[in-house]
């Protein structure tokens, strides 16, 4: 029974962190761009939520836009550092996530920021609803609950939003310049406000589910964005292997929100199995490597045959 | 139409690879002039078509296209004006992509892009007709992604994207140096067909001196950042590949002609 209810809680996880993984994707396949300054937007979209709550009073719908916002700023620093400064894509990301991690703390004024005993968009929506000893259940598990249909709800908002946007003619300027720049240049498109386009939508994306993320576990804090572009890779692939690359967007959008459910799940599974916290990163560092080696090893075993015959 | 004066350009300046790659360049095209360009390695042929496309630009001189001045008019800006075929066929179009969404791309070249369908039905129907000049069956294919296509069969397509918004000069940059002979001709007789159906301006490098005076009015010979040898009309037409390689002897001072130039 833990453990189904361990597993359960991580699905409602996974959707939370689901639209990371989707800012993560925006950058790292379709703008072939390594960006990261996704774990600086991650943890400020945290922090102001929690600030905005806690210190301001604000409605924590409010705070998901502002913090939104704040993150499509970081993008647009990002771009600026590399499409006007010409510092390398991995460079730019870097020092925005380095930059922001001052700036989260300056927000907060500390290291972390509790919401306990304030509203967040989880309760606010179960105080809506009936009690949980009403419905026969308990209150954690109706938290859960409620946790899990606002994370479907905002998937399933954001992955229309999405698809409508790479569909668009400027989306389709943005997918084809992660492709080939030339190209996209020689149709007179400006390449560096595509690049710096995607990812102001990435880190907005990213900075909206750090503040999601922030109100389900009910606690911001400066560190939370360590390793946010590991996790988005995590989910990314586990959706590619899953559903095989599939070919409709809309849908490889959707195999990516179930990556990032399977993978809160796998962790749910190997910390009942024994597994040290501390050593979570790790695991995940080690299972997103061998992922993304895959392909690439399966390709030299075809070459290395060829080049037999 | 296309007016390079004087036009100058160093790669790696006070550097030791410092190469001067144009030295003093003119030329003046007439409308709906074809004009191939050949010239040894290092002639500055490829840098002359990226200093008018923008990729580069020069230290000194001016390009002036049809009375507006370019020479420093950002890559993209200008791209409105100008139709691009790269020597990579993985250069002109974007692998990743579908066909139709490649010529959608290509269809909307000089106009606003905003928040409509990238896409219409309509524009469909007009990518079928055009696809199907081609004669490569890709008129049934329009979502497939283009990675799926031969070199050939990319270049095809980028010849036809940089003429579906009729731009005032077509740049093609050793476009068949890539493909087997049998396709290269296909599309050399492509790129003919697309110019005089078109009535383009276009500008055409190549190694092989028998399409450099086989295609188009005019031939134009490069050697070290300039024009050597200039000829058009009935001049032209008789020509042979001796006397351009006997041209090409005397400017570069006894020097032999490389290689690729003599097979081909």
């Amino acid at each position: 029974m833990n453990i189904v209810m361990a597993m359960f809680g991580a699905a409602s996880q996974g959707l939370t962190w689901a639209i990371l993984a989707l800012g993560v994707y925006l950058t790292f396949r379709i703008l072939n761009f390594a960006d990261m300054s996704c774990e600086g937007s991650f943890a400020l979209g945290g922090c102001i939520s929690a600030v905005l709550i806690v210190k301001m009073g604000w409605n924590p719908y409010l705070t998901l836009i502002i913090a939104t916002l704040a993150g499509m700023a970081a993008g647009f620093l990002t771009g600026f550092l590399h499409t006007k400064l010409k510092i390398p894509a991995i460079l730019s990301g870097i020092l925005t996530m380095i930059g922001l991690y001052s700036v989260n703390l300056r927000i907060m004024g500390q290291a972390n920021t509790s919401l306990l005993g304030h509203k967040t968009t989880v309760s606010l929506l179960k105080d809506i609803l009936p009690e949980a000893s009403s419905l026969g259940m308990k209150d954690s598990t109706m938290q859960t609950w409620v946790t899990m249909g606002i994370g479907i709800v905002f998937s399933i908002t954001v992955i229309a939003l999405l698809y409508w946007c790479f569909g668009t003619e400027i989306g389709c300027c943005i997918r084809a310049t992660g492709n080939n720049e030339v190209m996209v240049r020689a149709q007179g498109v400006n390449t560096d406000q595509m690049k710096t386009l995607g990812l102001i939508i990435s880190n907005g994306l990213i900075a909206f589910s750090g503040a999601l993320v922030t109100q389900s576990q009910g606690f911001a804090d400066v560190k939370m964005g360590v390793g946010a572009i590991v996790i988005g890779l995590a989910s990314i692939v586990i959706g590619e292997v899953m559903f095989q690359k599939p070919k409709n967007f809309a849908f490889r959008l959707f195999s990516i929100v179930i990556g990032s459910i399977i993978y809160r799940i796998i962790i749910a599974i190997v910390l009942q199995l024994g597994l040290n916290t501390d050593d979570l990163k790790l695991f995940t560092a080690v299972v997103v490597a061998i992922a993304l080696s895959i392909p690439n090893l399966k390709k030299n075993k075809a070459y290395v045959r060829k080049g037999v015959n | 139409m296309l007016k390079i004066t004087n036009l100058y350009k160093t790669f790696n300046p006070n550097t030791v690879n410092e190469k001067l790659v144009l030295n003093g360049l003119n030329l003046d095209l007439k409308d709906g002039d074809f004009v191939t360009i050949i010239g040894g390695n290092g002639a500055g042929k490829s840098t002359m078509l990226n200093m008018i496309a923008g990729v580069h630009f020069p230290d000194e001189g001016s390009i002036v296209l049809d009375g507006e001045d370019i020479t420093y008019l950002p890559e993209y800006k200008r791209a409105k004006y100008l139709g691009r075929v790269f020597q990579d066929p993985m250069m002109g179009t974007a692998a990743n992509m579908e066909i139709q969404e490649n010529l959608a791309l290509a269809y909307r070249r000089g106009k606003k892009r905003g928040l409509s369908w990238g896409i219409t039905r309509e524009e469909k129907e007009l990518y079928v007709e055009k696809l199907k000049v081609l004669d490569l069956g890709l008129e049934t294919r329009l979502t497939n992604k283009v990675g799926l296509l031969s070199g050939g069969q990319r270049q095809a397509l980028t010849l036809l994207m940089a003429a579906l918004q009729k731009p005032k000069l077509l740049l093609l940059d050793e476009h068949t140096a890539a493909l087997d002979p049998k396709t290269a001709q296909k599309v050399l007789d492509l790129s003919e067909q697309i110019i005089a159906e078109n009535s383009l301006t276009a500008l055409m490098v190549t190694h092989n001196m028998k399409n450099a005076i086989q295609y188009g009015n005019r031939l134009i010979m490069m050697y070290e950042g300039r024009i050597i040898y200039d000829v058009s009309g009935e001049e032209k037409k008789k020509l042979h590949v001796s006397d351009l390689l006997e041209k090409f002897q005397s400017a570069s001072g006894g020097e032999f002609a490389n290689d690729r130039m003599i097979l081909s």
